[in-house]
Protein backbone atom coordinates (compact mmCIF):
# COMPACT_ATOMS: atom_id res chain seq x y z
CA UNK A 1 0.00 0.00 0.00
CA UNK A 2 2.78 2.40 0.97
CA UNK A 3 4.66 1.57 -2.24
CA UNK A 4 1.54 2.23 -4.31
CA UNK A 5 1.23 5.64 -2.63
CA UNK A 6 4.90 6.33 -3.39
CA UNK A 7 4.26 5.60 -7.07
CA UNK A 8 1.16 7.78 -7.22
CA UNK A 9 2.41 10.73 -5.13
CA UNK A 10 5.91 10.65 -6.65
CA UNK A 11 4.49 10.36 -10.13
CA UNK A 12 2.18 13.29 -9.51
CA UNK A 13 5.02 15.44 -8.14
CA UNK A 14 7.18 14.65 -11.17
CA UNK A 15 4.26 15.46 -13.46
CA UNK A 16 3.75 18.79 -11.66
CA UNK A 17 7.44 19.72 -11.85
CA UNK A 18 7.38 19.15 -15.60
CA UNK A 19 4.17 21.11 -16.12
CA UNK A 20 5.30 24.20 -14.18
CA UNK A 21 8.55 24.26 -16.16
CA UNK A 22 10.85 23.49 -13.21
CA UNK A 23 12.67 20.81 -15.25
CA UNK A 24 13.82 23.48 -17.64
CA UNK A 25 17.14 24.99 -16.44
CA UNK A 26 16.45 28.17 -18.46
CA UNK A 27 13.48 28.89 -16.20
CA UNK A 28 15.51 28.26 -13.03
CA UNK A 29 18.47 30.39 -14.12
CA UNK A 30 16.26 33.23 -15.37
CA UNK A 31 14.41 33.10 -12.05
CA UNK A 32 17.69 33.37 -10.12
CA UNK A 33 18.87 36.20 -12.43
CA UNK A 34 15.54 37.86 -11.57
CA UNK A 35 14.79 38.32 -15.26
CA UNK A 36 11.76 35.98 -15.26
CA UNK A 37 9.94 35.50 -11.97
CA UNK A 38 7.16 33.25 -13.29
CA UNK A 39 8.54 30.12 -11.60
CA UNK A 40 9.34 32.06 -8.43
CA UNK A 41 5.72 33.18 -8.26
CA UNK A 42 4.49 29.60 -8.75
CA UNK A 43 6.81 28.28 -6.01
CA UNK A 44 5.90 31.02 -3.52
CA UNK A 45 2.22 30.59 -4.31
CA UNK A 46 2.43 26.81 -3.93
CA UNK A 47 4.13 27.11 -0.52
CA UNK A 48 1.37 29.55 0.51
CA UNK A 49 -1.57 27.47 -0.72
CA UNK A 50 -0.25 24.18 0.67
CA UNK A 51 0.59 25.83 4.00
CA UNK A 52 -2.88 27.33 4.42
CA UNK A 53 -4.66 24.10 3.50
CA UNK A 54 -2.34 21.95 5.63
CA UNK A 55 -2.68 24.10 8.75
CA UNK A 56 -6.41 24.41 8.02
CA UNK A 57 -6.67 20.61 7.94
CA UNK A 58 -4.67 20.39 11.18
CA UNK A 59 -6.96 22.93 12.90
CA UNK A 60 -10.06 20.99 11.86
CA UNK A 61 -8.54 17.69 12.94
CA UNK A 62 -8.59 16.38 9.36
CA UNK A 63 -4.90 15.57 9.27
CA UNK A 64 -2.68 13.33 11.40
CA UNK A 65 -0.23 15.70 13.11
CA UNK A 66 2.26 12.79 13.09
CA UNK A 67 2.70 13.36 9.33
CA UNK A 68 4.57 16.58 10.02
CA UNK A 69 8.31 16.26 9.75
CA UNK A 70 10.23 19.32 10.91
CA UNK A 71 13.92 19.13 10.06
CA UNK A 72 16.60 20.25 12.47
CA UNK A 73 18.01 23.79 12.25
CA UNK A 74 21.81 23.88 12.65
CA UNK A 75 24.70 25.91 11.23
CA UNK A 76 25.23 23.41 8.41
CA UNK A 77 21.72 24.09 7.10
CA UNK A 78 22.83 27.61 6.20
CA UNK A 79 26.31 26.61 4.97
CA UNK A 80 24.87 23.71 2.97
CA UNK A 81 22.28 26.09 1.53
CA UNK A 82 25.08 28.41 0.36
CA UNK A 83 26.99 25.54 -1.29
CA UNK A 84 23.85 24.19 -2.92
CA UNK A 85 22.94 27.68 -4.10
CA UNK A 86 26.17 28.02 -6.10
CA UNK A 87 25.59 24.72 -7.93
CA UNK A 88 21.89 25.48 -8.37
CA UNK A 89 22.72 28.77 -10.11
CA UNK A 90 25.46 27.33 -12.35
CA UNK A 91 23.44 24.33 -13.52
CA UNK A 92 19.81 25.41 -13.21
CA UNK A 93 19.07 22.09 -11.50
CA UNK A 94 18.26 21.02 -7.96
CA UNK A 95 18.26 17.35 -6.91
CA UNK A 96 14.59 16.76 -7.78
CA UNK A 97 14.51 18.66 -11.05
CA UNK A 98 17.86 17.16 -12.12
CA UNK A 99 16.19 13.74 -11.98
CA UNK A 100 13.03 14.82 -13.77
CA UNK A 101 14.95 16.85 -16.38
CA UNK A 102 16.99 13.74 -17.18
CA UNK A 103 13.73 11.78 -17.45
CA UNK A 104 12.41 14.22 -20.06
CA UNK A 105 15.56 13.92 -22.15
CA UNK A 106 17.94 16.66 -21.06
CA UNK A 107 21.45 15.37 -21.59
CA UNK A 108 23.27 17.86 -19.36
CA UNK A 109 21.04 16.70 -16.50
CA UNK A 110 22.75 13.29 -16.69
CA UNK A 111 26.08 14.96 -15.92
CA UNK A 112 24.46 16.92 -13.10
CA UNK A 113 23.16 13.63 -11.65
CA UNK A 114 26.54 11.93 -11.96
CA UNK A 115 28.06 14.88 -10.11
CA UNK A 116 25.25 14.55 -7.57
CA UNK A 117 26.15 10.93 -6.84
CA UNK A 118 29.78 11.98 -6.40
CA UNK A 119 28.77 14.90 -4.13
CA UNK A 120 26.54 12.66 -1.99
CA UNK A 121 29.40 10.13 -1.82
CA UNK A 122 31.86 12.84 -0.77
CA UNK A 123 29.49 13.82 1.99
CA UNK A 124 29.17 10.21 3.21
CA UNK A 125 32.97 10.00 3.21
CA UNK A 126 33.49 13.32 5.02
CA UNK A 127 30.68 12.97 7.58
CA UNK A 128 32.83 11.16 10.15
CA UNK A 129 35.31 14.03 10.29
CA UNK A 130 32.81 16.93 10.38
CA UNK A 131 30.05 15.45 12.55
CA UNK A 132 31.37 16.90 15.80
CA UNK A 133 32.20 20.33 14.34
CA UNK A 134 30.47 23.70 14.68
CA UNK A 135 28.48 22.85 11.56
CA UNK A 136 26.13 20.74 13.64
CA UNK A 137 25.48 23.26 16.40
CA UNK A 138 21.73 23.55 16.75
CA UNK A 139 19.99 26.87 16.16
CA UNK A 140 17.19 27.84 18.61
CA UNK A 141 16.64 24.27 19.73
CA UNK A 142 16.98 22.52 16.36
CA UNK A 143 13.75 20.81 15.36
CA UNK A 144 11.49 23.80 15.86
CA UNK A 145 8.47 25.29 14.15
CA UNK A 146 7.74 29.02 14.32
CA UNK A 147 4.55 28.71 16.41
CA UNK A 148 3.27 26.01 18.76
CA UNK A 149 1.72 23.14 16.79
CA UNK A 150 -0.34 21.17 19.29
CA UNK A 151 0.58 17.52 19.87
CA UNK A 152 3.28 17.69 17.22
CA UNK A 153 6.03 17.12 19.77
CA UNK A 154 8.04 20.00 18.26
CA UNK A 155 9.19 23.02 20.24
CA UNK A 156 8.34 26.48 18.94
CA UNK A 157 10.49 29.54 18.28
CA UNK A 158 7.65 31.79 19.43
CA UNK A 159 6.32 30.15 22.58
CA UNK A 160 2.66 30.79 23.27
CA UNK A 161 1.79 31.59 19.67
CA UNK A 162 -0.67 29.38 17.82
CA UNK A 163 1.28 27.44 15.20
CA UNK A 164 -1.73 26.74 13.00
CA UNK A 165 -2.58 30.43 12.88
CA UNK A 166 1.03 31.37 12.07
CA UNK A 167 1.03 28.80 9.28
CA UNK A 168 -2.15 30.22 7.78
CA UNK A 169 -1.00 33.86 8.10
CA UNK A 170 2.40 33.12 6.57
CA UNK A 171 0.63 31.19 3.83
CA UNK A 172 -1.33 34.32 3.02
CA UNK A 173 1.91 36.35 3.00
CA UNK A 174 3.46 33.91 0.50
CA UNK A 175 0.39 34.16 -1.74
CA UNK A 176 0.45 37.95 -1.51
CA UNK A 177 4.14 37.95 -2.49
CA UNK A 178 3.45 35.61 -5.42
CA UNK A 179 0.58 37.79 -6.53
CA UNK A 180 2.40 41.13 -6.24
CA UNK A 181 5.79 40.14 -7.66
CA UNK A 182 6.35 41.70 -11.07
CA UNK A 183 7.15 39.58 -14.15
CA UNK A 184 10.80 40.54 -13.70
CA UNK A 185 12.98 42.63 -11.42
CA UNK A 186 15.91 43.06 -13.82
CA UNK A 187 16.12 43.72 -17.57
CA UNK B 1 0.25 26.68 -18.09
CA UNK B 2 -0.98 29.78 -16.24
CA UNK B 3 0.65 30.87 -12.98
CA UNK B 4 -2.53 30.13 -11.02
CA UNK B 5 -2.92 26.63 -12.47
CA UNK B 6 0.77 25.89 -11.95
CA UNK B 7 0.56 27.11 -8.36
CA UNK B 8 -2.42 24.89 -7.60
CA UNK B 9 -0.83 21.86 -9.29
CA UNK B 10 2.45 22.17 -7.39
CA UNK B 11 0.63 22.96 -4.13
CA UNK B 12 -1.51 19.80 -4.55
CA UNK B 13 1.61 17.64 -4.89
CA UNK B 14 3.10 18.96 -1.63
CA UNK B 15 -0.24 18.99 0.19
CA UNK B 16 -1.35 15.46 -0.79
CA UNK B 17 2.03 14.04 0.20
CA UNK B 18 1.90 15.47 3.72
CA UNK B 19 -1.83 14.73 4.19
CA UNK B 20 -1.50 11.08 3.17
CA UNK B 21 2.07 10.06 4.10
CA UNK B 22 4.79 12.62 4.88
CA UNK B 23 6.43 15.73 3.42
CA UNK B 24 8.26 15.43 0.09
CA UNK B 25 12.05 15.07 0.11
CA UNK B 26 14.50 14.03 -2.59
CA UNK B 27 18.20 14.49 -1.85
CA UNK B 28 18.54 11.68 0.74
CA UNK B 29 17.89 9.20 -2.07
CA UNK B 30 21.17 10.14 -3.76
CA UNK B 31 22.89 8.79 -0.63
CA UNK B 32 20.70 5.68 -0.64
CA UNK B 33 21.60 5.10 -4.32
CA UNK B 34 25.32 5.46 -3.53
CA UNK B 35 24.86 3.06 -0.62
CA UNK B 36 23.18 0.49 -2.87
CA UNK B 37 26.07 0.74 -5.35
CA UNK B 38 28.68 0.45 -2.56
CA UNK B 39 26.87 -2.49 -1.00
CA UNK B 40 26.73 -4.35 -4.31
CA UNK B 41 30.51 -3.93 -4.68
CA UNK B 42 31.22 -4.73 -1.03
CA UNK B 43 28.49 -6.88 0.61
CA UNK B 44 29.84 -6.02 4.08
CA UNK B 45 29.10 -2.31 3.53
CA UNK B 46 25.60 -2.61 4.99
CA UNK B 47 24.74 -5.57 7.18
CA UNK B 48 22.04 -6.70 9.57
CA UNK B 49 22.74 -5.63 13.11
CA UNK B 50 21.51 -6.24 16.62
CA UNK B 51 23.11 -3.00 17.88
CA UNK B 52 21.05 -0.54 15.86
CA UNK B 53 17.35 -0.04 16.48
CA UNK B 54 16.49 -0.34 12.78
CA UNK B 55 18.20 -3.73 12.61
CA UNK B 56 20.84 -2.56 10.09
CA UNK B 57 24.31 -1.07 10.36
CA UNK B 58 26.96 0.22 7.97
CA UNK B 59 30.71 0.73 7.91
CA UNK B 60 29.89 4.27 6.80
CA UNK B 61 29.21 6.66 9.69
CA UNK B 62 26.58 8.60 7.75
CA UNK B 63 24.55 5.53 6.76
CA UNK B 64 24.93 4.29 10.33
CA UNK B 65 23.54 7.42 12.02
CA UNK B 66 20.10 7.67 13.64
CA UNK B 67 19.99 3.97 14.47
CA UNK B 68 21.02 2.98 10.96
CA UNK B 69 17.94 4.38 9.22
CA UNK B 70 19.79 5.02 5.94
CA UNK B 71 21.48 1.60 6.18
CA UNK B 72 18.02 0.06 6.42
CA UNK B 73 16.87 1.88 3.28
CA UNK B 74 19.99 0.72 1.42
CA UNK B 75 19.25 -2.87 2.41
CA UNK B 76 15.59 -2.45 1.37
CA UNK B 77 15.51 -0.25 -1.74
CA UNK B 78 11.81 -0.87 -2.32
CA UNK B 79 10.81 1.64 0.36
CA UNK B 80 8.48 4.63 0.17
CA UNK B 81 11.07 7.41 -0.25
CA UNK B 82 13.20 5.66 -2.85
CA UNK B 83 10.23 4.52 -4.94
CA UNK B 84 8.79 8.05 -4.67
CA UNK B 85 11.88 9.52 -6.34
CA UNK B 86 11.93 6.90 -9.11
CA UNK B 87 8.22 7.55 -9.69
CA UNK B 88 8.95 11.29 -10.03
CA UNK B 89 10.99 10.51 -13.11
CA UNK B 90 8.19 8.41 -14.57
CA UNK B 91 5.64 11.16 -13.85
CA UNK B 92 7.80 13.82 -15.53
CA UNK B 93 8.35 11.54 -18.52
CA UNK B 94 4.61 10.92 -18.93
CA UNK B 95 3.90 14.65 -18.64
CA UNK B 96 6.49 15.46 -21.31
CA UNK B 97 4.94 12.93 -23.70
CA UNK B 98 1.46 14.38 -23.22
CA UNK B 99 2.42 18.00 -23.91
CA UNK B 100 3.59 19.84 -26.99
CA UNK B 101 7.33 19.50 -27.52
CA UNK B 102 9.63 22.47 -27.46
CA UNK B 103 11.51 21.73 -30.67
CA UNK B 104 13.61 24.88 -30.55
CA UNK B 105 15.28 23.96 -27.26
CA UNK B 106 18.61 22.14 -27.37
CA UNK B 107 18.56 19.16 -25.00
CA UNK B 108 22.29 19.32 -24.30
CA UNK B 109 23.04 23.03 -23.88
CA UNK B 110 20.22 25.21 -22.49
CA UNK B 111 19.54 28.48 -24.31
CA UNK B 112 20.55 30.71 -21.40
CA UNK B 113 23.91 28.92 -21.24
CA UNK B 114 24.42 28.98 -25.02
CA UNK B 115 23.80 32.74 -25.20
CA UNK B 116 26.67 33.37 -22.82
CA UNK B 117 29.11 30.49 -23.31
CA UNK B 118 28.28 29.11 -26.76
CA UNK B 119 27.25 25.63 -27.82
CA UNK B 120 30.21 23.59 -26.55
CA UNK B 121 28.71 20.49 -24.94
CA UNK B 122 31.84 19.48 -23.04
CA UNK B 123 31.95 22.85 -21.29
CA UNK B 124 28.30 22.63 -20.28
CA UNK B 125 28.56 18.98 -19.18
CA UNK B 126 31.67 19.71 -17.10
CA UNK B 127 30.01 22.59 -15.26
CA UNK B 128 26.79 20.57 -14.79
CA UNK B 129 28.86 17.75 -13.27
CA UNK B 130 30.74 20.09 -10.90
CA UNK B 131 27.48 21.84 -10.00
CA UNK B 132 25.95 18.44 -9.20
CA UNK B 133 28.75 17.77 -6.73
CA UNK B 134 28.12 21.12 -5.01
CA UNK B 135 24.33 20.73 -4.98
CA UNK B 136 24.28 17.27 -3.42
CA UNK B 137 27.14 17.94 -1.00
CA UNK B 138 25.35 21.10 0.11
CA UNK B 139 21.96 19.40 0.31
CA UNK B 140 23.31 16.60 2.48
CA UNK B 141 25.19 19.00 4.74
CA UNK B 142 21.97 20.99 5.08
CA UNK B 143 19.91 17.84 5.62
CA UNK B 144 17.58 18.56 2.71
CA UNK B 145 17.20 20.32 -0.62
CA UNK B 146 14.81 22.60 -2.45
CA UNK B 147 11.96 20.10 -2.00
CA UNK B 148 12.54 18.98 1.57
CA UNK B 149 13.83 22.14 3.21
CA UNK B 150 12.53 24.98 1.11
CA UNK B 151 9.09 23.84 0.02
CA UNK B 152 8.11 21.18 2.58
CA UNK B 153 9.94 23.03 5.36
CA UNK B 154 8.51 26.48 4.78
CA UNK B 155 5.06 24.94 4.24
CA UNK B 156 5.31 23.55 7.78
CA UNK B 157 6.77 26.80 9.21
CA UNK B 158 10.01 24.95 10.06
CA UNK B 159 12.78 27.32 11.15
CA UNK B 160 15.26 25.13 9.23
CA UNK B 161 13.37 25.75 5.97
CA UNK B 162 13.80 29.51 6.31
CA UNK B 163 17.49 29.21 7.20
CA UNK B 164 18.08 26.95 4.19
CA UNK B 165 16.19 29.23 1.80
CA UNK B 166 18.19 32.23 3.05
CA UNK B 167 21.49 30.44 2.42
CA UNK B 168 20.48 29.05 -0.96
CA UNK B 169 19.21 32.34 -2.40
CA UNK B 170 21.99 34.39 -0.84
CA UNK B 171 24.43 32.34 -2.93
CA UNK B 172 22.29 31.51 -5.97
CA UNK B 173 21.11 35.02 -6.88
CA UNK B 174 24.55 36.71 -7.17
CA UNK B 175 26.13 33.63 -8.79
CA UNK B 176 23.37 33.45 -11.43
CA UNK B 177 23.42 37.21 -12.06
CA UNK B 178 27.23 37.32 -12.36
CA UNK B 179 27.70 34.07 -14.34
CA UNK B 180 25.01 34.74 -16.92
CA UNK B 181 25.53 38.50 -17.20
CA UNK B 182 25.00 39.57 -20.80
CA UNK B 183 28.10 40.71 -22.63
CA UNK B 184 28.68 44.45 -22.71
CA UNK B 185 26.43 45.18 -19.76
Amino acid sequence: MEILLAVLLGGFFGFALDRVGANNPNNIINMLKLTDLRLMRIILGAIGVSSILMFGALSLGLMDVGHLSIKEAYTGVFVGGLILGVGFALSGYCPGTGLTAFAVGRKDALFFLLGGFVGAGLYMWSFQSIKDSFLFEKILGGKVSLGVIENSGYEAVFQGMNGNLIGIVLGLVFILLAWKLPAKLRG
Amino acid sequence: MSIVKGTLLLASAFLLAVLIVKPIGVSTQFVIFDGIVMDSVNPDYVTESTKNKTGYESQNAYLNKSGGKYAKSVANPINYSFVFVVAMMVGAFISSKLRAKDSTEDKAVPTVWREKFGGCKVKRYTVAFLAGILVLYGARLAGGCTSGHMMSGMMQTALSGYIFAAGAFLAALPVAIFTFKKKGK
